[in-house]
């Protein structure tokens, strides 16, 4: 199991259209991946459920991963959190 | 003539007719369904329905670009949401309810959640969900699509707009949109905003009254709606009407166009600001960065500092904000003619010439080091840069520095992230330092003129005193020959300089100072296209020549006189 902590760098936080790509990215990868703010934590493959936790631009939240391809997976989600969001 | 007052979200006015869309209402049934067999039979249904309709969105698509090929992308992931499917079929099979209840019912769940929400941008999402909602049920009852064809050219009046009307609309052809419901943030707004269409949401019940072909005025300015309105109303508002479209055409134009010369020069058009708040203006004008950030107004109208969380929550905001355009945080500039309550300066005689800005933060510096995490911190979230003000020599740059260093130690030991590598300028404001501009260079990454003190300094010339403002002048000789070298030294060491003062933004002054080779103007906001028209009209060449009369002329009345004439 992965579990990393990320800072939302987009200002209006995980909104419809990041949040979109998100769920998107997580399809490829056959681990299980969850997202976890405060108390709230939810599986990474519904936009209800994401859209539901209203992740605001600077918050912290955590990605939790599981599964035979993690380490690819915990890299993709990486490099989304660190780079893709800032321009989504 | 009625009168109905809602919120503008899109500025501009349409007169012309109304056209109302009406939705068609979905009814839950009732019905509960009898045996085994219904039960696969509704889930089979439901699953259809869902492919069907992600289907019907894929071919939508293909067809799309932009933001609404984006808004599609996220509505067929809402529509293909696993935790819709799973709610859904649960009350079939467990409730034995029809799929079409079971839709209603999970779809009206979901709503309630999004709007008892405390987030206005989620509030507003629920357009989307109730539009998924009626779209599976479309495919369910096998209804006809029930997207009526709109007449072009008129005002839509509707409840709420939801993606797919809007998609199934030919935007061209839409004058304006009035809605019941929504708020700056709902689907309609956004859209509208976007393509430039007057709209007015959430004018309540009485839009009820408005039948089609009504003669409407919308005014998305001010957020009013005027039904039939008398001949001279109407008048009136074209008039209105002509005016806006002109001068937001002017402005707009120029919005997304670089400042650059006939002759290919690129300058850098920023904008002053005193908060996050400050920051939209400047977008909306086309401002290019943030020449200077006054971090002033966080310390005013309080009992004690604020702390380094509270600064640091002030300046992360303006970092979000600012879109990745770069932000230069000028460290606290109090003193002077700026004074707080919970920090007592002794009365000074002079106290533009007395303990003020930098000379405070190097002496307690606590307060300075407290500031200076918070920037620090804040550099994360957006491409901030760090400015001293007052510097009159090079030890205190280098103190400033060195405290800077202490800082970034701080956080390092605290383990908070921080932006390590921040820029670090300042500010020429006195004469000692626009003349040592050779020696500073040395020490930072850039250097900002600020003109208001520079002339004050240079001229002796007290900027509050009324008997004496006629001396105060930066088209002075003096004035201009000490710009000329700290633009001309930060040419040669190589740094970038930029000029935050008013001078900045005095039309007059734009083409001289692109002939002395200032590479970043910053104003207030608003004043940004008009010294952006200057530049574009002008070409760097005239601009050097400009510069170079300039320099010959021994009074600043023959140097105004000459630099109106240039703009007959």
């Amino acid at each position: 199991m992965i579990t990393k902590e990320y800072t939302i760098t987009s200002p209006q936080g995980l909104h419809a259209r990041p949040a979109t790509a998100l769920i998107r990215l997580v399809k490829n990868f056959i681990s299980v991946i969850s997202i976890q703010k405060g108390e709230k934590i939810t599986r990474l493959n519904s936009m209800i459920n994401l859209l539901s936790m209203t992740i605001k631009g600077g918050e912290t939240i955590t990605i939790i991963i599981e599964g035979e391809d993690e380490i690819n997976a915990a890299e993709a989600l990486g490099l989304f959190f660190a780079e893709q969001l800032k321009e989504l | 003539m009625e009168k109905i007052n809602g919120t503008g979200v899109s500025p501009g006015i349409a007169i012309v007719k109304a056209f109302v869309i009406k939705k068609a209402e979905v009814a839950v049934s009732g019905i509960l369904l009898k045996g085994e067999n219904e039960v696969i039979a509704n889930v089979a249904a439901f699953n259809n329905a869902i492919e069907v309709a992600v289907n019907e969105l894929e071919v939508i698509k293909l067809s799309l670009a932009g933001t609404d090929f984006e808004i599609l992308e996220t509505q067929i992931e809402l529509i293909s949401d696993p935790q819709i499917a799973e709610d859904v079929i649960e009350k079939i099979q467990s409730e034995r309810k029809t799929a079409n209840d079971a839709v209603i019912e999970v779809i009206a769940n979901v709503v309630e959640v999004f709007e008892s929400m405390d987030d206005e941008y989620m509030r507003a999402r629920t357009a989307d969900i109730k539009d998924i909602g009626s779209r599976i049920l479309k495919h369910l009852n096998n209804t006809k699509t029930n997207t009526a064809r709109f007449k072009p050219d008129s005002i839509i009046i509707a409840d709420d707009l939801s993606p797919s009307d809007t998609i199934t609309m030919d935007i061209k052809h839409v004058n304006g949109f009035a809605t019941r419901t929504g708020s700056k943030t709902s689907h309609a707004a956004i859209i509208a905003k976007a393509k430039g269409i007057p709209a007015v949401v959430g004018c309540g019940d009485s839009l009820s009254t408005i039948q089609n072909d009504d003669v409407i005025i919308l005014d998305g300015t001010s957020g009013l709606l005027y039904i039939d309105p008398a001949e001279e109303t109407i008048n009136e508002f074209r008039l209105k009407s002509e005016i806006q479209k002109q001068q937001s055409e002017k402005l707009k134009a120029l919005k997304n166009r670089p400042a650059i010369t006939t002759d290919g020069k690129k300058v850098m058009l920023s904008a002053n600001i005193s908060g996050a708040a400050d920051m939209d203006d400047v977008h909306e004008n086309g401002g290019e960065g943030i020449g200077l950030f006054r971090t002033e107004l966080l310390f005013m109208d309080r009992t004690s500092f604020p702390t380094e969380d509270e600064q640091f929550k002030f300046y992360k905001q303006a970092a979000l904000q600012s879109k990745g355009k770069p932000v230069i945080v000028r460290t606290i500039d109090i003193g002077g003619d700026k004074q707080l309550p919970y920090f007592n300066i002794p009365a000074e005689l002079n106290p533009f010439l007395g303990y003020r800005a930098i000379r405070i933060c190097l002496d307690q510096t606590d307060l300075f080091i407290t500031q200076l995490k918070a920037i620090l911190r804040a550099g994360v979230f957006g491409d901030l840069l760090i400015m001293f003000p007052m510097i009159s020599n090079i030890q205190e740059v280098r103190a400033a520095k060195n405290i800077l260093e202490k800082a970034k130690e701080e956080l390092l030991a605290e383990n908070i992230p921080f932006k390590a590598n921040m820029k670090v300028g300042i500010m020429i404001e006195i004469p000692s330092a626009a003349v040592t501009a050779d020696i500073l260079a040395k020490e930072v990454d850039f250097f900002s003129i600020g003109t208001n003190d520079l002339c004050q300094y240079t001229l002796a010339v007290d900027r509050m005193n009324e008997k004496i403002t006629h001396l105060y002048d930066p088209f002075n000789p003096g004035v201009l020959r000490l710009i000329n070298n700290i633009l001309e030294q930060g040419r040669k060491h190589h740094i970038h300089v930029g000029m935050c003062g008013e001078m900045a933004g005095d039309p007059l002054a734009a083409l001289l100072l692109l002939g002395m080779g200032l590479e970043e103007f910053s104003m207030s906001a608003s004043s940004i296209p008009t010294i952006k028209n200057t530049i574009i009209n002008h070409s760097e060449a005239d601009a050097k020549q400009v510069y170079r009369a300039v320099m010959t002329m021994d009074s600043s009345d023959e140097i105004t006189a000459y630099l109106k004439a240039q703009f007959v």
